[in-house]
């Protein structure tokens, strides 16, 4: 009783649903943003990896939900991805409902092809209002539009706008205030045969009882070998689809049901647009001049050469003071706390484990950061597509396409966002592939690996009057040995395991936009948190418990006999001799304390294992602790080292301490030989439990992450070990 | 003449479409569709892709995509 009730009161709680729609490039997550403010749920849709962004607003008094879908052409899917839009507009998408409102955003200056998917919407039978965006963009064009009388023939409200700076916005929330009070369903139906023959074919598939929208139906029939389709022929066998083929067969003879829907569409759109749009003679825009240059062949590749070397080494150069000032920080904590506690095992938990361990994480935010105001801005630019145009016979070469590119791009700043971006690759051959390689480029969480092993063995030696450094030039050759191994895993994998006919490859080049400052300020800082976040939970619980292993046991009876030592020292000898000898007696407990450690014991355990490569097991400890998340491995050298090096010497920084690691025959333990091989290794090894959780969800498997963790990990330790033997 | 053949600056007009359904109907979602017209902008430095204008928007096509879309020359 009481159970029915609370449902039925959240049933009259329910606010009224309003779902923005419309093609990419139309401005519609900065009209979202202007309709629903800055604190929106951005979370995931069930089963699919597409982001919900969910927000709330007032419309004439009346608290709405809102939730944009992503930006697509037609409601017609070809992957599990682009059938979300259509699974929200019919009300299957449970916590959500249907909606009771749908506000189609239209960009004025490219109204044909932007008014294909509102001709889609307008046959649902639910109230629309298309929101006529960037109609000052159009009029720069020449374009103008008779609103009145483009509603007039859409049979629903139209609204001009410049969502970017806010106009129109007012009206368009009134409008829809009483598009809510009103319920005006819009009378557009494009072909009656299809429908009647939809519903007929829904009630004779579906037995009695089981719900089967015939919508759903209807897109199975015009989107021949979609993704509808595939859906019905999972629920009801291939009886579904020899099903389907008949009605396709009954309706379009000779023909495709596709086509003729598609001409069906445009004739409509035709007749609506000719009596309402007047064009100018056309102009040549600045997008098109700038296209001119970016596109020349020699031209546009340097420009793209120049553009991708100069991000590399704005990423060293520019971030540097202010690495320099987060590091001086935190060497200033850890002194002043080892200066106030008084010695022990909190001092040092403070000191060696909290500071040392995050500060020497967050130290790489600067570079984080700068890497992606530039990602962000030629996305945002509308460079990025032409970078995939630019690159699409190249990753054709192995196998991709051009559509590849963006997923792999991002996964230069994190694998996660990128490998879940690889929704949009409609093969699912091309898909997989470009999960498998992506892992291969290099993450925001190598970065601070290589900029320590850089800094610490890698001259800095300018050339060109200080144009190009050489660790500049290590970087940039550490990120295309990443690309040549994504590019040859993709390659090879395309040849053998994931054979298959070529899918096609369709690209808009939308027009140049100078990025809004705010939404690209806005971006960074999620990246930023996203990263602090990490560094706060993953890192700072690895750094606590690699400080615990590498501190405990302590015995007492080493700090014993060392104080003895010291005791009869002091009573030998004096001065100079003292100081030295006490430096020397610390130095060995610290060293005999580490040894006897947890962290000792498991390093010397393994050490075996990674002794062809030169490691000692100090690094084989810290290779092994940084599995689960890479970037890991800076705080437990950090740690390590803080513990086991020289720790009253005058604060010498990690790097110092790395370069002073020595075997115990007095060799060094770290040369260039093995630095190189260290950082070919952090290079091929999948060492993110972040990033095998996301393959696994991805592609529905644990054959997969297992594949790629067992290939990228092996491939690691073979490299390392043929580059340490060559350098040395 | 198919829409390949088209060079860059050149004008065309859609007469036929000759894909395989499923890029037939993405081809014609976009708007190629007997009737519009098509210029050639550039072509990619390798040749492939060919950027395309058409009705007010730029789109990027392969050579064996664009190869399904018959065109007559415009002036």
């Amino acid at each position: 009783m009481s159970v029915a009730t609370a449902e039925l009161g959240v049933d009259e709680e329910r606010l009224p649903l309003i779902v923005t729609v419309g093609n990419p490039n139309t401005g519609k997550s900065t009209l979202f943003n202007l309709l629903t403010g800055l604190r929106q749920k951005v979370g995931n849709y069930p089963g699919v990896t597409v982001e919900r962004h969910v927000g709330e607003t007032t419309l004439g008094g009346r608290r709405v939900q809102l939730v944009d879908l992503p930006g697509t052409y037609s409601l017609s899917a070809h992957s599990p991805d682009e059938m979300v839009a259509v699974d929200v507009l019919l009300g299957r998408i449970g916590d959500l409902g249907r909606p009771d409102a749908i506000v189609v955003v239209v960009d004025a200056s490219n109204l044909r092809r932007n008014l294909y998917i509102a001709s889609q919407v307008l046959e649902l039978g639910i109230p629309v209002v298309v929101a006529l965006n960037m109609v000052d963009l159009a009029e720069s064009r020449g374009i103008r539009i008779a609103a009145a009388r483009l509603a007039e023939h859409l049979s629903c409200p139209v609204v001009p706008l410049v969502a970017s700076r806010g106009k129109g916005i007012d009206a368009l929330k009134s409008t829809l205030a009483d598009t809510l009070k009103t319920n005006p369903v819009p009378f557009v139906s494009f072909s009656t045969t299809i429908r009647h023959a939809a519903a007929a074919l829904a009630r004779e598939l579906a037995p009695a009882g089981e719900p089967l929208d015939p919508y759903e139906v209807e897109r199975a029939l015009i989107d021949e070998g979609g993704y509808a389709e595939t859906r019905l022929q999972q629920r009801f066998g291939a009886a579904a689809k020899a099903a389907l083929g008949g009605v396709r067969a009954e309706l379009a003879t000779g023909g495709s049901l596709a086509a003729l829907d598609a001409r069906a569409r445009y004739a409509w759109i035709n007749h609506a647009v000719d009596g309402v749009e007047t064009r100018g003679a056309a102009r040549t825009t600045t997008s098109d001049r700038i296209d001119r240059a970016v596109g020349h062949p020699v031209l546009g590749t340097l420009l793209f050469l120049l553009l991708m070397a100069a991000v590399f080494q704005s990423v060293f150069a520019w971030a540097a003071p202010l690495m320099d000032l987060i590091d001086g920080a935190a060497a200033a904590t850890s002194d002043w706390i080892k200066a106030t506690l008084p010695a022990g095992a909190i001092a040092s938990l403070l000191a060696d484990g909290v500071v040392a361990g995050v500060g020497s994480v967050v130290v790489f935010l600067p570079q984080i950061l700068i890497l992606f105001a530039f990602i962000i801005f030629l996305e945002d630019s509308g460079y990025m597509a032409r970078a995939a145009f630019l690159m699409d016979r190249l990753m054709r070469w192995c196998g991709l396409s051009g559509q590849s590119f963006i997923p792999m791009l991002s996964s230069f700043a994190c694998a996660v966002p990128g490998i879940m971006g690889t929704r949009v690759i409609a093969d699912p051959r091309d898909r997989l592939a470009t999960i498998l390689a992506a892992p291969f480029m290099t993450c925001s969480a190598r970065l601070p690996v290589y900029a320590l092993l850089i800094s610490a063995f890698v001259p800095a030696r300018s050339y060109l009057g200080g144009l190009v450094n050489l660790q500049g030039l290590v970087l940039l050759g550490l990120y295309l040995l990443g690309i040549a191994g994504g590019v040859l895993t993709a390659f090879l994998l395309k040849r053998s395991l994931l054979r298959g006919p070529t899918p096609p490859f369709l690209m808009e080049l939308p027009p140049y936009r100078l990025p809004n400052l705010k939404s690209v300020l806005y971006r960074m800082w999620e990246r930023a948190r996203m990263f602090l976040v990490r560094a706060g939970t993953i890192i700072f619980t690895v750094a606590i418990v690699v400080w615990a292993l590498a501190y405990f046991p302590h015995w007492d009876a080493t700090t014993q006999r060392f104080a003895a030592e010291r005791a009869q020292a002091a009573q030998t000898l004096s001065g100079e001799e003292l100081d030295a000898a006490s430096a020397d007696i610390d130095h060995r407990e610290a060293a005999t304390h580490l040894e006897e450690s947890l962290l000792g014991h498991i390093g010397r355990a393994v050490a075996p294992v990674f002794r062809p490569l030169g490691w000692d097991w100090k690094i084989s400890a810290a290779v092994l602790a940084s599995f689960p998340a890479r970037e890991v491995v800076i705080a437990v050298l950090g740690t390590i080292y803080a513990v086991g090096a020289d720790v009253d010497a005058e604060s010498p920084g990690l790097v110092a301490r790395i370069r002073a690691s020595e075997w115990p025959d007095g060799t060094k333990v770290f040369s260039l030989a093995v630095a190189l091989g260290l950082m070919v290794f952090y290079a091929f090894c999948l060492q993110c439990a972040a990033t095998v959780a996301t393959i696994s969800r991805e592609t529905n498997s644990w054959r997969w992450p297992a594949f790629a963790w067992l290939y990228m990990s092996l491939l690691g330790y073979l490299t390392a070990f043929v580059v340490y033997r060559l350098a040395s | 003449m198919t829409l390949d053949q088209l060079e860059p600056t050149h004008r065309g007009r859609v007469t036929a479409l000759t894909a395989p359904a499923g890029l037939l109907q993405r081809l014609m979602q976009l708007g190629l569709l007997e009737g519009t017209e098509v210029e050639c902008i550039r072509r990619a430095p390798a040749g492939d892709p060919i950027e395309f204008r058409l009705l007010g928007y730029a789109l990027s096509l392969r050579r064996d995509e664009a190869r399904f879309v018959q065109v007559e020359a415009v002036s």
